[in-house]
């Protein structure tokens, strides 16, 4: 997961507003199905499990099974009560976890 | 299952195939926005000389769900490439201690329609070069950096990048320069020439059978504009000289080398068929 993610949220939001949020980031998704020229299996190396919360509370959450494409793309909603922070957490098969945070103040 | 059921269920369900594939032969309507606020010329008038009346994006081709991710440059995943394109951009290398941006500034204003009109004549090689040879070029000149190889390290995200900043504007290419005239002419040999097992040209799929089907797949005009291209079957960015590669392969002939000579002059002339559309990189298609 070298790339930085690609995280859209908007800057502000009047309190009770339900914004959309969106991500995007770059992985290979290799499913532990393939084989290499030579025949070996290459192994499963997919992110499996991707969660959003709000100020520590939870958002949006989900487990990724090896049928995900490539470059997994997400979009939700939310209701903004606050401001705060969205903490956007990826964990890969590696244990490799990939972290995002963006601000969003009250109009 | 009662098979006289069966019968009539798989009946309705090829009818309404044929019936969908009938509906989605022609290409489809525009226009296309990028962000709703970039509006892309993805039909135009050809240039004097052309085969066809009008010159149409791939764009056209594709299903409503790969065109909307086209659309969105937050969603259209190519993003990604030209976002790391950009970092390579500032990214010092090789023995003279510089980046691209050492010489070259912000990109966006030295590079703003720079990508539009490559292939051009370098008379230093006496051959045409596209864009991916001027920043092997830059490199290994300026920098005292290695050369990309063929579709390696950052050679597709930074094309992906030089080519974006141009998004929107018309290709255009200028065959008078240099001996591009005699390039051009080969490129339209090798266009126009069937090879392979197969016994394909170009031309048979792409000028002759465009619009129509061959086998799932919708034949576009094969404009050169959108690439690099993201390609969902790939899940990657698929380089010009790539897709040449695969379609001479797929007609089950040799294929020729990347940025050899027969393949620069079949981008020479491909780009100059192209002429008119706006630059789409990095395209999304099937």
């Amino acid at each position: 997961m070298a790339a930085k993610p690609r995280v859209k949220v908007p800057k502000s939001a009047a309190a009770g507003d339900i914004i959309t949020l969106k991500t995007l980031i770059s992985h290979k998704m290799e499913s532990g199905q393939r084989k290499d020229g030579d025949g070996n299996p290459i192994p499963r190396d997919i992110i499996n499990k991707f969660t959003c919360t709000f100020n520590g509370k939870p958002v949006f959450s989900c487990d990724m099974d090896p049928a995900v494409s490539a470059n997994p793309y997400f979009e939700f909603k939310a209701k903004i009560t606050e401001a705060g922070t969205f903490t956007f957490t990826w964990v890969d098969d590696a244990g490799e976890v990939t972290e995002m945070t963006k601000d969003i103040a009250l109009k | 299952m009662n098979r006289k059921l069966l019968i009539v269920l798989l009946g309705t369900t090829s009818l309404y195939s044929m019936v969908s594939r009938v509906a989605l032969a022609d290409p489809s309507e525009g226009p296309l926005f990028i962000d709703g606020e970039i509006e892309m010329i993805t039909r135009t008038e050809s240039v004097e000389g052309h085969p066809l009346p009008e010159v149409i994006s791939g764009w056209h081709y594709r299903t409503e769900s790969t065109q909307a991710l086209e659309a969105d440059s937050f969603e259209n995943p190519g993003m990604l490439a030209v976002e790391e394109g950009e970092v390579l951009w500032n990214t010092v290398e090789g023995s003279e201690g510089k980046s691209c941006a050492s010489c070259h500034d912000d990109a966006a204003e030295s590079m703003a329609t720079v990508g539009a009109s490559y292939p051009k004549w370098d008379a230093g090689s006496a051959k045409p070069i596209n864009v991916e040879q001027r920043i092997n070029m830059c490199r290994v000149e300026k920098m005292g950096a290695e050369a990309y190889p063929f579709d390696k390290g950052g050679q597709k995200p930074m094309t992906a990048f030089l080519k974006n900043l141009s998004l929107g504007e018309p290709v255009r290419i200028d065959v008078e320069e240099g001996e591009m005239q005699a390039w051009w002419e080969r490129g339209k040999e090798m266009y126009y020439t069937r090879t392979g097992q197969l016994d394909l040209s170009c031309a048979s799929c792409h000028e002759k059978n465009n619009g129509k089907y061959i086998r799932a797949d919708h034949l576009s005009q094969g404009n050169v504009n959108g690439f690099p291209t993201y390609r969902l079957k790939q899940s990657a960015l698929v380089s010009l000289h790539n897709r040449f590669r695969g379609c001479i392969r797929d007609t089950r002939a040799e294929m020729p080398d990347a940025f050899s000579d027969e393949l620069m002059a079949l981008e020479v002339y491909t780009t100059w068929r192209s002429q008119g559309l706006s630059v789409e990189t990095p395209a999304v298609r099937q």
